[in-house]
């Protein structure tokens, strides 16, 4: 009982601390790259600028109109947070520090991670707003462009490593020396990032919620505590899926030539390393990079990385089996 | 309908099986008047089928201000005031046709000087409006950094235009006759007083300089960039009949091939003794229509610089009556604004202020071409259409 306790209190806060990590180097790295002075320099160099963020938000008044379905609009933040936060059980910080050492890991990390989007439907559905809806339907629409190639991406990986536990994935990369990135998968690594951002409704993808388009689409009509559920989900999923993509292609808790006997100490340290690394390259393309269209990014989806994800299974099961 | 399907008719089922539709009613979209897209109070009444767009009707009117009912109770030294906030983004530009039209009534020759104050301030203003448009239109397509770079470029411009008039947008500079005395021009004797203000030469040279390379950033960053040539090459697509029929001029027009430009057709101010050329699109879409204001933006600056190296001396104001009453007559002056074509068209009784002003505005004739260029676009590109078409409420609805 009491490890279970310490489990779930170790998901919320490490949750939430990943959210807030993100959500400063988004915000830095927005100053940074648009000279904006604000959050570069206010208030502890602008360190504590997230806590402001959040205490506006709580303070402010929850406005539920009155067209709404109160229940389910109510509830659909609900859903995308837990969604994100279910995630974090199954990524290893080192060989024992891990909430759930699954057997179908990576199974259930994908499972999961398109569960979020049910909550952004409902929340479009329920907001008895066209903006909204447009914006939960584009959500769904892109959750099927994307959820295919996400998972073929990672097939590549878990033929590779003949297993789908996280800890095998990593154990095997450490065997073999080098990160599976270089050793046969950067295609495969490729695709799950672009289908990842995509995943996480960030630009360029980010037409769900596409603030010229649809005025926040399916966020519309939320306001103070429940706006700022989602806005802490978004942060949650991208820290989640940069933590899982670098479990699964860069070599998770170990770096090569460091030894595998003090993994224990170094293990988080290296993983929030390299999940800090893409974490930067997201924020450094959400600020650089214009917003594609709906259609274009379906055509992305079915035509470039669906086919180029097959190839990459065909060719990795290929010399699995010759070597 | 599909037909029931038996062994009659199973030649025909491929095609019975595609002839499916599902019939859905067309979804009424209000765009605006509260849109971040909408570039303040156009609302636009769009029948949508899912993401592809029917039917477009602009609605008018959120910002109308009567300035044309106003100005006929006002003298003409106040209607200056007034036109400033017809295009907000470029006030300057305004007060020109207007001046120069009540100039023409009263026959005064203003001094080469004040032509010369009055052209740099208005390709200033020209600069800081695609400035704007520039930050906005990369917004609208997703875009979120330009826009911070825009605006701090933009305010260097804004302070020359500062410094002159003493007013950044809305500077009320112009006077029947001339230009105002120079704000912050030096000691207040007599003699210095009509003077632009020192260091204004050599502050312009190096905003100038930082607008062709602000231009050319803009032409490498976000005319470089992949996506935003995936979103609006070939998009909205205007041909130069459709544009010339509806009346279409400024950018937009020459975006589409139209090499029409006022400052070549008229002498509203001098602007046959600069050498700049007039960037002319291609295709008319989306990305032309960004294209030349980028140009515009460097050949503006070119003919400020060139309009400093050879600024003539004299004199910023003619000989003017005490009070000015313009003679009897009609008369229509227009220029080329940094939206398009704007004109006045002054009809004086030999008042102290016009007895009608009608406003031919730039973004009114541009708007009226949304419904044709909408037909059957995305949403997406409804609003990078709409967003290259570079309005500004105050001047479609005046």
């Amino acid at each position: 009982m009491t490890e279970v306790l310490i489990k779930v209190g170790f998901l919320a806060i490490a949750a939430l601390n990943g959210a807030i990590i993100f959500t400063i180097m988004d915000v830095k790295g927005a100053s940074w790259m648009q000279r904006r002075p604000g959050p570069l320099h206010v208030g502890l160099r602008g360190f504590i600028f997230p806590l402001a963020e959040i205490l506006k938000f709580v303070q402010k008044e929850d406005i539920i109109p009155t067209e709404v379905d109160r229940p389910v609009f109510k509830w659909a933040p609900a859903y995308v947070m837990v969604s994100c936060v279910a995630l974090f059980a199954v990524v290893p910080l080192s060989p024992t520090l891990v909430v759930a050492d699954l057997e179908l890991g990576v199974f259930f990390a994908l499972a999961i991670s398109s569960l979020g989007t049910i909550g952004v439907l409902t929340a479009g559905w329920s907001s008895a707003n066209k903006y909204s809806l447009m914006g939960g339907l584009r959500a769904a629409g892109q959750l099927i462009a994307y959820e295919l190639p996400l998972i073929l991406a990672v097939v590549g990986v878990v033929i590779q490593a003949e297993t789908m536990s996280l800890v095998g994935i990593v154990e095997k990369q450490i065997e073999w020396g080098v990160p599976f990135v270089v050793g046969g998968q950067i295609i495969g690594f490729l695709i799950f990032m672009v289908a990842a951002t995509a995943e996480m409704m960030r630009v360029p993808f980010d037409m769900p919620i596409g603030e010229s388009e649809l005025t926040m689409g399916f966020m519309t009509e939320y306001s103070g505590i429940r706006f700022l559920i989602f806005y802490i989900s978004e942060y949650m999923n991208m820290f989640i899926l940069c933590a899982i993509a670098s479990t699964l292609f860069l070599g998770g808790y170990h770096v090569p030539l460091l030894p595998t006997e003090w993994v224990n100490f170094y293990g988080p340290v290296v993983l929030l390393t390299k999940t800090a690394i893409l974490g930067f390259i997201l924020v450094a393309i959400r600020w650089s990079q214009p917003r594609f269209r709906e259609d274009q990014l379906q055509n992305l989806a079915w035509k470039i990385l669906i086919p180029a994800s097959l190839v990459n299974i065909l060719v990795t099961a290929v010399l699995k089996v010759g070597f | 309908m599909v037909n029931a399907i038996g062994p009659q008719n199973l030649n025909s089922f491929s095609e019975a099986s595609v002839s499916v539709e599902i019939e859905t009613e067309d979804m009424t979209l209000n765009i605006g008047p509260q849109h971040p897209s909408t570039h303040g109070v156009l609302r636009l009444v769009a029948k949508v089928d899912g993401e592809k767009v029917h039917d477009v009707k602009p609605v008018l009117g959120y910002m109308h201000r009567g300035y044309e009912k106003l100005a006929e109770v006002r003298s003409y030294p106040q209607i200056t005031t007034l036109v400033n906030r017809i295009d907000w983004v470029a006030g300057f530009s305004n007060e020109i046709p207007f001046i120069a039209g009540a100039e023409r009534l009263m026959e005064i020759d203003v001094p080469e000087r004040a032509k010369y104050i009055r052209l740099i301030l208005t390709e200033m203003a020209r600069i800081s409006s695609h400035f704007v448009f520039n930050g906005a239109y990369a917004l609208e397509v997703g875009a979120l950094t330009p826009i911070f770079y825009a605006m701090e470029d933009r305010e260097r411009v804004l302070d020359l235009i500062e410094s002159v008039t003493g007013g950044r947008f809305h500077p009320n500079f112009n006077r029947i006759g001339g230009v105002k005395p120079a704000a912050g021009a030096g000691p207040t004797s007599k003699k210095n007083i009509q003077d632009l203000p020192a260091g204004f030469y050599r502050d312009t040279k190096v905003a100038m300089e930082k607008v062709i390379m602000a231009a050319d950033q803009f032409q490498n960053l976000i005319g470089g960039n992949e996506v935003f040539k995936k979103r609006t090459k070939n998009v909205g697509v205007l041909t130069p009949e459709t544009a010339e029929a509806y009346g279409v001029s400024g950018p937009i027009l020459r975006a589409s091939g139209v090499k029409s430009d006022l400052r070549m057709q008229t002498d509203y101010l001098p602007y046959d003794q600069f050498d700049y050329d007039i960037p002319v699109g291609e295709n008319g879409d989306c990305y032309d229509r960004w294209d030349v204001r980028v140009k515009e933006m460097v050949e503006s600056a070119k003919i400020v610089l060139q309009a400093i190296d050879s600024m003539p001396s004299g004199p910023l104001q003619a000989k003017v009556p005490k009070v000015i009453k313009v003679p009897q007559g009609r008369t229509y002056v227009r220029a080329e604004n940094p939206k398009g074509e704007m004109g006045y068209y002054i009809v004086s009784d030999g008042g102290l202020g016009p007895y009608r002003l009608k406003v031919r505005t730039a973004s009114f004739s541009n708007v009226s071409i949304l419904p044709i260029m909408l037909e059957g676009a995305l949403l997406p590109d409804l609003i990078a259409i709409m967003g290259s078409l570079d309005f500004v409420l105050g001047d479609v609805d005046r």
